[in-house]
C-alpha cells in the first residue's frame, strides 16, 4: 500500500468544518500531494455531527480507508464517531478549555494534543480563527511546511482583504508554535513530503459543470436538491462568461421544461437533479424522447426512496433511469466512475444527445459529487474536447429533407434512425414537435404502420450507436484472472485500491468498471470465461447485477452496500474475498 | 418580410377537429392575424401549445412549435425565448392546462416576465376530457365529476396575474374578431409577458358560459375612459365581482423583460468546434 496519511476535522454543522477541511486539502494539493476527500454530514445546517476527511499521499489516492492518523476534534462526539478508525499513535488535537471538551478522555495508546485553540485564535485577532489554529497545529504534527497553508488561506480569505489573510496566517503559526514548544517531537511522528507536482483539486459536481461548459452547454435550468445543487452553483457566474445562462426554476417540472425549450431553440442544454427530481421530470422525459430533443439530464443519486437519506450515498435510481416513464422510449445512460470522468462523460453526454437526438441521463452519485480529488491538469485537457452536433440542416441542405410541398421532415425515417434537425429561424424548417405519435412531418397520427415505423426508427438510434461508439468498460487488475469483479459509478476507486489488499492475500481478480449503463457493453464472453462473477454496487437489491444476469444469462454474486456510506477500499477487499470463497 | 406574410401562412394543412362552433377557431384566427400583423413569419415564430382541445392549436398552425405535456407550456416557452431571443414566442393553452395543473408555472411565468405572449382559451370547462369542472368553472356548475358543482370559488386568473407582478394583463372574447386580434396584438407587442385570458366558449359541454352570455355581459374597457397603466384601477377591475371586462386591464409601460435584465441578446445555438476559448481558465481555478 502507498504510504498514505489520513486526517479529519469534525464537529458540529456550523463549526466551519467544511471550509477548514478544504483549506487543508488545498494546501496539500498545492504542495504536490495527492488528495482524496470525503464528508460525513447530516441533513441540517446547524448542529449535528459533521466531518471532513482527507486522505493524502504522494501517490495517487482514489478512495477512503478505515484509518485516521490525525483528528481535529471540536466536539467529544467527533472522537466517539471515529474511534474505530483511530489507532495506536493517532494524534487527536482538541481544545481542553472548550466547555464541552473538558472531560474528554483520550485513549491511552493515542496522543492527545490539548491546544487552546480559541485562546490562541483570540491572540491572533479573533476566536473565529480557532480552526485555523488547529490547522497550524496539524502542520506541526506532520512536519508539513506551513507556507503551503498560506496560499490556501489567501485563496480562501483573499476577498475579505489582506488584513484577514494575515491574521489567519498568524493564527496558523500560533498553533504550530504552541505544539512545537509544548510537545515532544517523538510523539508527533508524521512526515508529509511535498513534491513539485501540479495538481488541481475538485469534486464531481464541479467537474460536471466544467464538462458542460467545455461541451458548449449554454443553458442550464435546475431546482436545488442535495447533492446536485453544486452543479448549478458551479455554472452560475461561470457559464455567462461563455455566452450561457442559468435559471433557478420554480420546481423540477419547470426546470426540465425550460431546458427542453432551450434545446428546441438549438442550445446545448442541461438540467441536474437527484432522485425525487427525476421522478418529477419523468413525464417530460417521455416527451423529450419522442420529440427527439437532445437534452442532458443529470441525476446525482442520493439515498432513497422518497426523501430517503438526502445526505447519504446510494446507487438506487438505476431501475428508474432504465425504465422510468410510461410507454417505451430509447435513452442513453452514462455513469461516470471518477471525478475526472464526470467531466468527460458530461462532454460525451452532450455529443450523444445531439448525434442521436435523444435525452441522455448522466448518472452520478453523492460519493462522486462531494468528493474532491486531485488530478494532473491534463485530466481536463480542453484541447482534447471534441464536439459532435449530429445532423443539423441549414437553409441550403434543408431542401433534401422536405416533401414535395416543401414541408420539413423532422422525423424523417432514416436508416440510422437519426433525422435532420433544423434550428428555429431556419427558413423552410418550420415544424411541430409533439409527444403524440407522429408522422415524418411531426403531425399526429394513429396510423398503425407509421406508429411501428416511428417506434422502430427511435429504437434504431440505439442500435446504430452501439455499432459506432465504443462502449467498452474500463479494465483493471489481472486480465487473465479467473474471477471477475464488475462495478459501476463511483465504486471504481475503492475497487482499484482493493486490488492491492487482495494481492497481499494472494487473491487475483479482473475488474471491469462500467461507465455505460445503456447501451452497455456485452459482457457475455467475459462472464462465461470467469469462474465467478461478483457485481459490486451501492443498493440493496443489486439493480445492475439483475440487468447483467439478464443480459448474459449467467448467475452472478453480489456485494451490496446500502447503509448510506460509500465503499472503503480495505473493507471492499474483505468483502470480495469472502464472497468469492462463499 | 411582413408585407409578404399573410395570416394564412400561419395555417397548417391540417383541418381542425374542433366541434363546429367552438370558440377556439376564433381565438386561433386572431392569434395568426396578430402574428402576421406584427411582422412575424412562420420561420421566426415559435408556438408552444398545452394539452386539451385548446392545445391542439399547435397542430393547426404552421410555425416552429412544440406540443408539450399537460400544464408545462409556459416553462417551455420561456426556455425557447431565453435561448433564442430573436424568436417570437407565443404560448397557448386552456384554463385547465394553465390554471389547474399549470397554476404554479403561471405565477412564476408572470414573475419572470419573459418577452412572450400567453393566450389562454378559457371555456370554464375541461373540453378534451369531455366536460369536467375546470378551475374557472362557477361554484355551482354541475358536471359528472361535480354533481353539485365544485363548491369552491373559481380561480381569478387576472387577479392572480396582477398579484404576481404582471406587466401586461388583458381579457378578450374569441367571437369579437377585430377586438380579439387587436388585444392579442398588443400582448405580442408588449415588452415582457403578455397575458391574455380569452373567453373561448365550449359549445359542447358548457351551456352556461355561452357566446350569448359573454356577448351580453362583457364590458369593453375601450368604451369607458380607462387607463391601463393605472395599477389601482386595474386592481379594482380585476377584483370586481359583478362585472367582467374585455380589453387591456393593465400594462406596465416600463416593463423590462427577463432577457434584457439578464443580458440575453443573441441565440445560443452556435457552439465552437472544441471547448470554448478560455476554458482552460476553468481548470486553473482549481489549483
Ligand atoms: C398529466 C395529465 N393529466 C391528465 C391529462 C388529461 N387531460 C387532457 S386535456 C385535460 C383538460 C384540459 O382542459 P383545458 O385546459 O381547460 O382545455 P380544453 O380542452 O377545455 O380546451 C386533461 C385533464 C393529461 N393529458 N395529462
Ligand atoms: S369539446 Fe368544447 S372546447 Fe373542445 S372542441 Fe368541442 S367545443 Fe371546443
Amino acid at each position: 500500500m502507498p504510504a498514505d496519511f489520513n486526517w479529519a476535522i469534525g464537529g458540529e454543522a456550523g463549526d466551519g468544518i467544511d471550509s477548514t477541511g478544504k483549506i487543508f486539502a488545498q494546501a496539500l494539493s498545492r504542495a504536490g500531494r495527492h488528495v482524496f476527500t470525503s464528508k460525513d454530514f447530516a441533513s441540517r445546517i446547524r448542529g449535528g455531527y459533521t466531518a471532513y476527511k482527507v486522505r493524502t499521499s504522494v501517490d495517487r489516492v482514489q478512495s477512503v480507508v478505515d484509518r485516521l492518523d490525525v483528528l481535529i476534534a471540536l466536539t467529544p462526539r467527533t472522537i466517539d464517531e471515529n474511534l474505530e478508525e483511530l489507532h495506536e499513535g493517532s494524534v487527536i488535537i482538541y481544545d481542553g478549555e472548550r466547555t464541552t471538551m473538558q472531560d474528554v478522555e483520550i485513549p491511552d495508546e493515542m496522543v492527545g494534543l490539548d491546544v487552546p485553540l480559541k485562546g490562541l485564535a483570540e491572540e491572533a485577532g479573533g476566536a473565529i480563527m480557532r480552526n485555523v489554529v488547529a490547522l497550524g497545529a496539524a502542520c506541526a504534527v506532520t512536519s508539513f511546511p506551513i507556507e503551503n497553508l498560506d496560499s490556501s488561506l489567501k485563496k480562501r480569505f483573499g476577498d475579505k482583504g489582506q488584513a484577514i489573510v494575515e491574521n489567519n496566517k498568524e493564527a496558523a503559526r500560533k498553533g504550530l508554535d504552541y505544539v512545537t514548544e509544548e510537545y515532544d517531537e517523538d510523539d508527533l511522528g508524521y512526515d508529509l513530503d511535498t513534491t513539485d507536482n501540479d495538481y488541481v483539486l475538485l469534486n464531481g459536481d464541479e467537474a460536471i459543470g466544467m464538462g458542460a461548459i467545455a461541451a458548449g452547454c449554454k443553458f442550464y435550468a435546475g431546482y436545488p436538491i442535495t447533492p446536485a445543487t453544486d452543479v448549478m452553483t458551479y455554472l452560475t457566474g461561470r457559464i455567462e462568461r461563455f455566452g450561457g445562462h442559468v435559471v433557478q426554476a420554480e420546481d423540477e417540472l419547470a426546470a426540465i421544461n425550460l431546458a427542453l425549450g432551450a434545446a428546441r431553440s438549438g442550445a446545448r442544454s442541461m438540467t441536474a437533479t437527484s432522485g425525487p427530481g427525476i421522478d418529477l421530470m419523468t413525464e417530460t422525459f417521455g416527451l423529450i424522447a419522442t420529440s427527439e430533443t437532445p437534452l442532458v439530464i443529470c441525476d446525482v443519486m442520493r439515498s432513497g426512496p422518497s426523501t430517503g437519506m438526502p445526505t447519504k450515498q446510494e446507487q438506487g435510481d438505476l431501475n428508474t433511469l432504465l425504465h422510468g416513464g410510461h410507454g417505451e422510449v430509447p435513452r442513453f445512460i452514462l455513469a461516470p466512475t471518477t471525478v475526472a470522468e464526470c467531466f468527460w462523460k458530461t462532454v460525451e453526454a452532450f455529443n450523444l444527445a445531439e448525434q442521436y437526438q435523444t435525452p441522455v441521463y448522466l448518472t452520478s452519485d453523492l460519493a462522486l459529487a462531494v468528493t474532491e480529488q486531485t488530478f494532473e491538469p491534463d485530466a481536463f485537457d480542453m484541447d482534447a474536447v471534441e464536439i459532435e452536433r449530429g445532423n443539423v440542416v441549414d437553409e441550403e441542405s434543408i431542401g433534401d429533407h422536405q416533401t414535395e410541398q416543401e414541408q420539413f421532415k423532422p422525423h424523417e425515417l432514416t436508416e440510422d434512425g437519426v433525422s435532420p434537425r433544423a434550428f428555429p429561424g431556419t427558413a423552410g424548417g418550420a415544424h411541430m414537435s409533439t409527444g403524440l405519435e407522429h408522422d415524418e412531418l411531426g403531425r399526429r397520427t394513429e396510423d398503425t404502420e407509421m406508429r411501428v415505423k416511428q417506434v422502430d426508427k427511435r429504437d434504431r438510434k440505439v442500435a446504430t450507436a452501439r455499432e459506432r461508439e465504443d462502449w467498452s468498460p474500463r479494465e483493471f487488475g489481472n486480465p487473465d484472472a479467473e474471477n471477475l469483479v464488475v462495478s459501476w459509478g463511483s465504486n471504481e476507486g475503492a475497487l482499484v485500491e482493493a486490488l492491492a489488499f487482495l494481492e497481499e492475500d494472494g487473491v487475483d481478480v479482473r475488474v471491469l468498471s462500467v461507465p455505460y449503463i445503456f447501451p452497455r457493453p456485452d459482457l457475455s464472453e467475459e462472464f462465461e470465461a470467469a469462474e465467478e462473477v461478483v457485481v459490486v454496487e451501492c443498493n440493496a437489491t443489486g439493480q445492475f447485477a439483475d440487468v447483467l444476469e439478464h443480459d448474459t444469462l449467467t448467475r452472478v454474486k453480489r456485494i451490496n452496500k446500502y447503509n448510506g456510506v460509500r465503499f472503503k477500499a480495505d473493507e471492499l477487499a474483505t468483502d470480495i474475498k469472502e464472497t468469492l470463497s462463499a | 418580410m411582413s408585407s409578404q406574410v399573410r395570416f394564412t401562412d400561419f395555417k397548417s394543412d391540417k383541418q381542425p377537429t374542433w366541434c363546429p362552433g367552438c370558440g377556439d377557431f376564433g381565438t386561433m384566427n386572431g392569434m395568426m392575424k396578430a402574428l402576421a400583423e406584427t411582422g412575424n413569419d412562420p420561420d421566426n415564430t415559435f408556438v408552444v401549445a398545452g394539452i386539451g382541445c385548446s392545445g391542439k392549436i399547435g397542430t393547426y398552425m404552421h410555425s416552429y412549435a412544440i406540443h408539450g405535456v399537460h400544464g408545462r407550456a409556459l416553462p417551455v416557452g420561456a426556455g425557447v425565448k431565453m435561448a433564442n431571443p430573436e424568436l417570437e414566442v407565443m404560448v397557448a393553452g386552456g384554463d385547465g392546462d394553465g390554471y389547474s395543473i399549470g397554476a404554479g408555472h403561471f405565477v412564476h411565468a408572470v414573475r419572470r416576465n419573459v418577452d412572450m405572449s400567453y393566450v389562454v382559451m378559457d371555456n370554464r370547462i375541461y373540453g378534451l376530457t369531455k366536460g369536467q369542472a375546470s378551475p374557472t368553472s362557477r361554484e355551482d356548475f354541475e358536471t359528472a365529476t361535480t354533481p353539485e358543482g365544485p363548491k369552491q370559488p373559481p380561480v381569478n386568473p387576472l387577479a392572480l396575474a396582477l398579484a404576481s407582478g404582471a406587466t401586461f394583463i388583458a381579457q378578450s372574447f374569441s367571437s369579437d374578431a377585430l377586438r380579439h386580434q387587436e388585444i392579442v396584438q398588443r400582448a405580442v407587442e408588449h415588452d415582457g409577458f403578455g397575458f391574455v385570458n380569452v373567453f373561448s366558449p365550449c359549445v359542447t359541454f358548457n351551456d352556461v358560459d355561452t357566446y350569448d352570455y359573454f356577448r351580453d355581459s362583457l364590458v369593453d374597457l375601450d368604451e369607458e375612459d380607462y387607463d391601463p397603466t393605472d395599477r389601482e384601477a386595474a386592481k379594482e377591475r380585476v377584483l370586481d365581482a359583478d362585472k367582467e371586462y374585455m380589453g387591456v386591464l393593465y400594462q406596465d409601460e416600463d416593463s423590462v423583460p427577463y432577457e434584457a435584465q439578464h443580458g440575453l441578446d443573441s441565440p445560443m445555438h452556435e457552439v465552437d468546434d472544441g471547448a470554448p476559448e478560455g476554458a482552460m481558465d476553468l481548470v486553473r481555478e482549481f489549483y
